[in-house]
Protein backbone atom coordinates (compact mmCIF):
# COMPACT_ATOMS: atom_id res chain seq x y z
CA UNK A 1 0.00 0.00 0.00
CA UNK A 2 3.05 2.01 0.99
CA UNK A 3 4.23 3.92 -2.43
CA UNK A 4 0.94 2.96 -4.25
CA UNK A 5 0.09 5.87 -6.39
CA UNK A 6 3.68 7.05 -6.62
CA UNK A 7 4.22 3.49 -8.51
CA UNK A 8 1.04 3.62 -10.55
CA UNK A 9 1.92 6.90 -11.92
CA UNK A 10 5.32 5.91 -12.88
CA UNK A 11 4.24 3.04 -14.71
CA UNK A 12 1.37 5.02 -17.02
CA UNK A 13 2.38 5.59 -20.49
CA UNK A 14 2.37 9.00 -21.81
CA UNK A 15 2.52 12.67 -20.62
CA UNK A 16 1.38 14.30 -17.69
CA UNK A 17 -2.16 14.88 -19.98
CA UNK A 18 -2.43 11.18 -20.70
CA UNK A 19 -1.34 10.05 -16.86
CA UNK A 20 -3.84 12.35 -15.42
CA UNK A 21 -6.82 10.58 -17.50
CA UNK A 22 -5.64 7.13 -17.22
CA UNK A 23 -5.59 7.94 -13.10
CA UNK A 24 -9.17 9.43 -13.36
CA UNK A 25 -10.30 6.33 -14.89
CA UNK A 26 -8.16 4.05 -12.68
CA UNK A 27 -10.41 5.74 -9.62
CA UNK A 28 -13.87 5.63 -11.90
CA UNK A 29 -13.61 1.85 -12.02
CA UNK A 30 -12.41 1.24 -8.59
CA UNK A 31 -14.96 3.37 -7.28
CA UNK A 32 -17.88 1.67 -9.26
CA UNK A 33 -16.51 -1.85 -8.48
CA UNK A 34 -16.80 -0.57 -4.26
CA UNK A 35 -20.32 0.90 -4.77
CA UNK A 36 -21.59 -1.76 -6.90
CA UNK A 37 -19.84 -5.16 -6.02
CA UNK A 38 -17.94 -4.65 -2.81
CA UNK A 39 -20.76 -2.38 -0.29
CA UNK A 40 -23.61 -4.93 -1.15
CA UNK A 41 -21.96 -7.87 -0.40
CA UNK A 42 -20.76 -5.85 2.83
CA UNK A 43 -23.78 -4.08 3.79
CA UNK A 44 -26.10 -7.17 5.39
CA UNK A 45 -22.84 -7.69 7.67
CA UNK A 46 -23.19 -4.17 9.12
CA UNK A 47 -25.66 -3.56 12.21
CA UNK A 48 -27.76 -0.45 10.72
CA UNK A 49 -29.70 -2.51 8.20
CA UNK A 50 -31.04 -4.89 11.08
CA UNK A 51 -34.99 -3.41 11.22
CA UNK A 52 -36.66 -6.62 11.98
CA UNK A 53 -37.42 -8.31 15.18
CA UNK A 54 -36.05 -11.80 15.73
CA UNK A 55 -38.40 -14.50 14.50
CA UNK B 1 6.70 15.39 -6.55
CA UNK B 2 9.68 14.91 -8.69
CA UNK B 3 12.03 15.09 -5.37
CA UNK B 4 9.54 12.88 -3.35
CA UNK B 5 10.36 9.89 -5.72
CA UNK B 6 14.03 10.39 -5.46
CA UNK B 7 13.90 10.49 -1.84
CA UNK B 8 11.38 7.36 -1.52
CA UNK B 9 12.90 5.25 -4.16
CA UNK B 10 16.04 2.69 -2.94
CA UNK B 11 19.46 4.01 -3.37
CA UNK B 12 20.46 2.77 -6.60
CA UNK B 13 23.69 1.46 -7.56
CA UNK B 14 24.83 3.63 -10.37
CA UNK B 15 26.22 7.18 -9.76
CA UNK B 16 24.70 9.40 -7.40
CA UNK B 17 23.77 12.41 -9.61
CA UNK B 18 23.64 16.05 -9.40
CA UNK B 19 24.80 16.30 -5.68
CA UNK B 20 21.84 14.08 -4.49
CA UNK B 21 22.41 13.81 -0.76
CA UNK B 22 23.47 10.51 0.69
CA UNK B 23 20.48 8.09 2.03
CA UNK B 24 19.42 9.10 5.85
CA UNK B 25 17.84 7.80 8.56
CA UNK B 26 15.22 10.24 8.18
CA UNK B 27 14.19 8.99 5.00
CA UNK B 28 13.31 6.43 6.01
CA UNK B 29 11.10 7.48 8.70
CA UNK B 30 9.45 9.66 5.92
CA UNK B 31 8.91 6.76 3.64
CA UNK B 32 7.36 5.21 6.18
CA UNK B 33 4.91 8.14 7.34
CA UNK B 34 4.08 9.25 3.54
CA UNK B 35 3.07 5.12 3.45
CA UNK B 36 1.11 5.30 6.26
CA UNK B 37 -0.49 9.13 5.12
CA UNK B 38 -1.03 7.46 2.13
CA UNK B 39 -3.26 4.07 3.84
CA UNK B 40 -5.08 6.19 6.01
CA UNK B 41 -6.41 8.91 3.12
CA UNK B 42 -7.14 5.84 1.12
CA UNK B 43 -9.28 4.39 3.43
CA UNK B 44 -11.15 7.92 4.22
CA UNK B 45 -11.96 7.89 0.74
CA UNK B 46 -13.33 4.42 0.80
CA UNK B 47 -15.41 5.02 3.91
CA UNK B 48 -16.54 8.84 2.71
CA UNK B 49 -17.34 6.17 -0.29
CA UNK B 50 -19.15 4.05 1.72
CA UNK B 51 -21.86 6.89 3.12
CA UNK B 52 -22.60 7.85 -0.26
CA UNK B 53 -23.28 4.67 -1.33
CA UNK B 54 -25.47 3.89 1.84
CA UNK B 55 -27.60 7.37 1.77
CA UNK B 56 -27.63 7.70 -1.65
CA UNK B 57 -26.77 4.56 -4.42
CA UNK B 58 -29.33 2.32 -2.00
CA UNK B 59 -31.74 4.96 -2.65
CA UNK B 60 -31.29 5.01 -6.29
CA UNK B 61 -31.76 1.12 -6.16
CA UNK B 62 -34.67 0.96 -4.49
CA UNK B 63 -36.52 3.65 -6.07
CA UNK B 64 -36.13 1.58 -9.47
CA UNK B 65 -37.00 -1.22 -7.82
CA UNK B 66 -40.30 0.29 -6.20
CA UNK B 67 -41.10 1.76 -9.31
CA UNK B 68 -40.93 -1.94 -11.33
CA UNK B 69 -42.63 -3.71 -8.27
CA UNK B 70 -45.96 -0.67 -8.28
CA UNK B 71 -45.81 -1.13 -12.09
CA UNK B 72 -46.34 -4.85 -11.54
CA UNK B 73 -48.83 -4.54 -8.81
CA UNK B 74 -51.19 -2.26 -11.15
CA UNK B 75 -50.53 -4.58 -14.00
CA UNK B 76 -52.22 -7.65 -11.71
CA UNK B 77 -54.43 -5.38 -9.99
CA UNK B 78 -55.96 -3.80 -13.21
CA UNK B 79 -56.29 -7.68 -14.76
CA UNK B 80 -58.74 -9.82 -13.99
CA UNK B 81 -57.84 -13.04 -15.55
CA UNK B 82 -54.71 -13.22 -13.01
CA UNK B 83 -55.75 -14.14 -9.69
CA UNK B 84 -54.66 -11.06 -7.85
CA UNK B 85 -52.21 -11.90 -4.32
CA UNK B 86 -53.51 -9.82 -1.35
CA UNK B 87 -56.40 -12.12 -1.93
CA UNK B 88 -60.16 -11.78 -0.42
CA UNK B 89 -61.21 -8.37 0.25
CA UNK B 90 -61.66 -8.90 4.58
CA UNK B 91 -59.03 -11.60 4.72
CA UNK B 92 -58.91 -14.62 4.85
CA UNK B 93 -55.99 -17.76 4.49
CA UNK B 94 -53.88 -15.77 1.08
CA UNK B 95 -50.61 -17.39 0.10
CA UNK B 96 -48.28 -14.91 -1.11
CA UNK B 97 -44.96 -16.46 -2.42
CA UNK B 98 -41.65 -14.72 -0.77
CA UNK B 99 -40.54 -11.71 -2.34
CA UNK B 100 -43.96 -11.02 -4.73
CA UNK B 101 -45.55 -7.54 -4.19
CA UNK B 102 -48.72 -7.62 -2.63
CA UNK B 103 -50.06 -4.24 -1.18
CA UNK B 104 -48.98 -0.19 -1.11
CA UNK B 105 -48.65 1.40 2.11
CA UNK B 106 -49.87 4.66 2.48
CA UNK B 107 -48.80 6.98 4.89
CA UNK B 108 -49.80 10.86 5.27
CA UNK B 109 -47.41 12.01 8.19
CA UNK B 110 -44.44 10.41 6.49
CA UNK B 111 -45.13 13.23 3.38
CA UNK B 112 -47.36 14.33 1.12
CA UNK B 113 -48.66 11.20 -1.01
CA UNK B 114 -46.05 8.56 0.42
CA UNK B 115 -46.24 5.82 -0.45
CA UNK B 116 -44.52 2.07 -0.99
CA UNK B 117 -45.28 -1.30 -2.34
CA UNK B 118 -44.84 -3.87 0.43
CA UNK B 119 -43.08 -7.30 -0.33
CA UNK B 120 -43.67 -10.71 1.13
CA UNK B 121 -40.56 -11.51 3.71
CA UNK B 122 -38.59 -10.02 5.83
CA UNK B 123 -35.37 -11.06 4.43
CA UNK B 124 -32.43 -8.81 3.70
CA UNK B 125 -33.20 -9.26 -0.10
CA UNK B 126 -36.73 -8.52 0.74
CA UNK B 127 -36.31 -5.44 2.84
CA UNK B 128 -33.54 -3.79 -0.15
CA UNK B 129 -36.93 -3.44 -2.54
CA UNK B 130 -39.16 -2.21 0.08
CA UNK B 131 -40.75 -2.37 3.49
CA UNK B 132 -41.79 -6.24 3.93
CA UNK B 133 -44.39 -8.11 5.57
CA UNK B 134 -43.78 -10.65 8.18
CA UNK B 135 -44.38 -14.18 6.63
CA UNK B 136 -47.14 -15.79 8.55
CA UNK B 137 -48.20 -12.57 10.04
CA UNK B 138 -52.15 -11.20 9.65
CA UNK B 139 -52.96 -9.45 6.06
CA UNK B 140 -54.36 -6.35 5.63
CA UNK B 141 -58.17 -6.14 7.04
CA UNK B 142 -58.02 -9.36 8.27
CA UNK B 143 -57.81 -10.18 12.26
CA UNK B 144 -54.70 -10.48 13.98
CA UNK B 145 -51.74 -8.32 13.41
CA UNK B 146 -50.61 -7.35 10.06
CA UNK B 147 -46.68 -6.74 10.61
CA UNK B 148 -44.33 -5.15 8.32
CA UNK B 149 -40.80 -4.18 8.66
CA UNK B 150 -39.12 -1.43 6.82
CA UNK B 151 -35.51 0.15 6.80
CA UNK B 152 -34.81 3.76 8.32
CA UNK B 153 -31.27 4.31 6.84
CA UNK B 154 -30.58 3.65 3.38
CA UNK B 155 -32.70 1.47 0.48
CA UNK B 156 -35.14 4.33 0.28
CA UNK B 157 -35.44 5.28 4.02
CA UNK B 158 -38.83 4.16 3.97
CA UNK B 159 -39.36 4.36 7.70
CA UNK B 160 -36.55 7.07 8.53
CA UNK B 161 -39.80 9.46 10.06
CA UNK B 162 -41.46 7.26 12.00
CA UNK B 163 -40.70 8.76 15.24
CA UNK B 164 -42.77 11.35 14.00
CA UNK B 165 -45.80 8.91 13.69
CA UNK B 166 -48.83 10.76 16.33
CA UNK B 167 -51.89 8.92 17.99
CA UNK B 168 -55.05 9.02 15.30
CA UNK B 169 -52.62 8.98 12.47
CA UNK B 170 -54.13 6.99 9.30
CA UNK B 171 -51.71 4.22 7.82
CA UNK B 172 -53.41 3.07 4.63
CA UNK B 173 -52.96 0.03 3.14
CA UNK B 174 -54.36 -0.88 -0.45
CA UNK B 175 -54.75 -4.11 -2.20
CA UNK B 176 -56.08 -5.45 -4.87
CA UNK B 177 -59.65 -4.70 -3.93
CA UNK B 178 -59.79 -2.53 -1.19
CA UNK B 179 -58.36 -0.07 1.08
CA UNK B 180 -57.75 -0.42 4.44
CA UNK B 181 -57.31 2.40 7.25
CA UNK B 182 -55.78 1.83 10.16
CA UNK B 183 -55.04 4.30 12.64
CA UNK B 184 -51.97 4.64 15.41
CA UNK B 185 -53.47 3.52 18.69
CA UNK B 186 -53.22 6.34 22.04
CA UNK B 187 -55.09 9.57 22.50
CA UNK B 188 -55.18 12.04 19.62
CA UNK B 189 -56.28 14.85 21.85
CA UNK B 190 -53.32 14.79 24.62
CA UNK B 191 -50.30 13.16 21.67
CA UNK B 192 -50.63 10.23 24.46
CA UNK B 193 -49.51 6.69 22.92
CA UNK B 194 -50.92 4.72 26.20
CA UNK B 195 -54.28 3.20 24.92
CA UNK B 196 -57.23 1.97 26.47
CA UNK B 197 -56.84 -1.52 24.46
CA UNK B 198 -53.49 -1.83 26.61
CA UNK B 199 -51.40 -1.81 23.16
CA UNK B 200 -49.39 1.40 22.58
CA UNK B 201 -49.83 3.42 19.75
CA UNK B 202 -45.86 3.60 19.66
CA UNK B 203 -42.70 2.05 21.75
CA UNK B 204 -39.07 1.26 21.77
CA UNK B 205 -38.27 -2.17 22.49
CA UNK B 206 -35.56 -4.35 22.13
CA UNK B 207 -34.65 -6.50 18.94
CA UNK B 208 -35.76 -9.71 20.71
CA UNK B 209 -39.09 -8.30 21.63
CA UNK B 210 -41.08 -10.88 18.99
CA UNK B 211 -44.50 -10.54 20.79
CA UNK B 212 -45.00 -6.98 19.32
CA UNK B 213 -45.94 -8.85 16.21
CA UNK B 214 -47.90 -11.29 17.97
CA UNK B 215 -51.97 -11.53 16.97
CA UNK B 216 -52.76 -9.34 19.46
CA UNK B 217 -49.11 -6.75 19.79
CA UNK B 218 -47.46 -7.62 23.06
CA UNK B 219 -49.97 -10.61 24.17
CA UNK B 220 -48.65 -13.70 25.21
CA UNK B 221 -47.90 -16.67 22.31
CA UNK B 222 -50.85 -18.72 21.62
CA UNK B 223 -53.09 -15.74 22.36
CA UNK B 224 -56.14 -15.42 19.81
CA UNK B 225 -56.36 -12.09 17.83
CA UNK B 226 -58.42 -9.38 19.65
CA UNK B 227 -59.01 -7.01 16.91
CA UNK B 228 -57.62 -6.24 13.24
CA UNK B 229 -54.35 -4.22 14.34
CA UNK B 230 -51.09 -3.27 12.07
CA UNK B 231 -47.65 -2.99 13.33
CA UNK B 232 -44.52 -1.26 11.79
CA UNK B 233 -40.90 -1.96 12.84
CA UNK B 234 -37.84 -0.60 12.21
CA UNK B 235 -34.44 -0.10 14.22
CA UNK B 236 -33.88 2.52 16.89
CA UNK B 237 -32.14 4.93 16.91
CA UNK B 238 -31.32 5.98 13.43
CA UNK B 239 -27.81 4.74 12.33
CA UNK B 240 -28.58 1.88 15.34
CA UNK B 241 -29.53 -1.40 15.49
CA UNK B 242 -29.43 -1.33 18.97
CA UNK B 243 -33.11 -1.14 19.78
CA UNK B 244 -36.56 -1.45 17.19
CA UNK B 245 -39.16 1.09 16.80
CA UNK B 246 -42.49 0.17 17.10
CA UNK B 247 -45.46 1.32 15.90
CA UNK B 248 -49.24 -0.05 16.67
CA UNK B 249 -52.30 0.88 14.90
CA UNK B 250 -56.10 -0.67 14.65
CA UNK B 251 -58.14 -1.39 11.83
CA UNK B 252 -60.85 1.73 11.59
CA UNK B 253 -61.84 1.17 8.20
CA UNK B 254 -62.92 -0.89 5.13
CA UNK B 255 -63.06 -0.16 1.89
CA UNK B 256 -63.99 -1.94 -1.80
CA UNK B 257 -62.34 -0.23 -4.56
CA UNK B 258 -66.29 0.03 -6.00
CA UNK B 259 -66.90 1.53 -2.88
CA UNK B 260 -64.06 4.38 -3.01
CA UNK B 261 -62.79 4.62 -6.64
CA UNK B 262 -60.55 7.43 -5.34
CA UNK B 263 -59.57 5.93 -2.12
CA UNK B 264 -60.39 6.70 1.25
CA UNK B 265 -61.13 9.73 3.08
CA UNK B 266 -58.09 9.45 5.70
CA UNK B 267 -55.88 9.98 2.01
CA UNK B 268 -58.30 12.30 0.19
CA UNK B 269 -58.62 14.77 3.52
CA UNK B 270 -54.82 15.77 3.52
Amino acid sequence: MAHVYTWIWRHLPGGTASRALQSLLLALIVGALLLFVVFPWVEPMLPFTDVTVDQ
Amino acid sequence: MGSAVQTGWPASSGPVRYGRPRRQRGDLARTVARGIGQTLVTAGLVVLLFVVYQLWVTDLLTAQRQGELSDELAEQWGDPTVAAPGGTFLGGPIDVAIGDPFAVLHVPRLGEDWSRVVVEGTGTQELEEGPGHYVDTAMPGEQGNLSIAGHRVGRGSPFLDLDQMRPGDPIVVETAEGWFTYRVLGDPATGEFADPSGIPGQHIVSPAEVAVIAPTPNAAPGTPPTGAYLTLTTCHPKYSAQQRLIIHAELADAQSRADAPDGPAALRAD
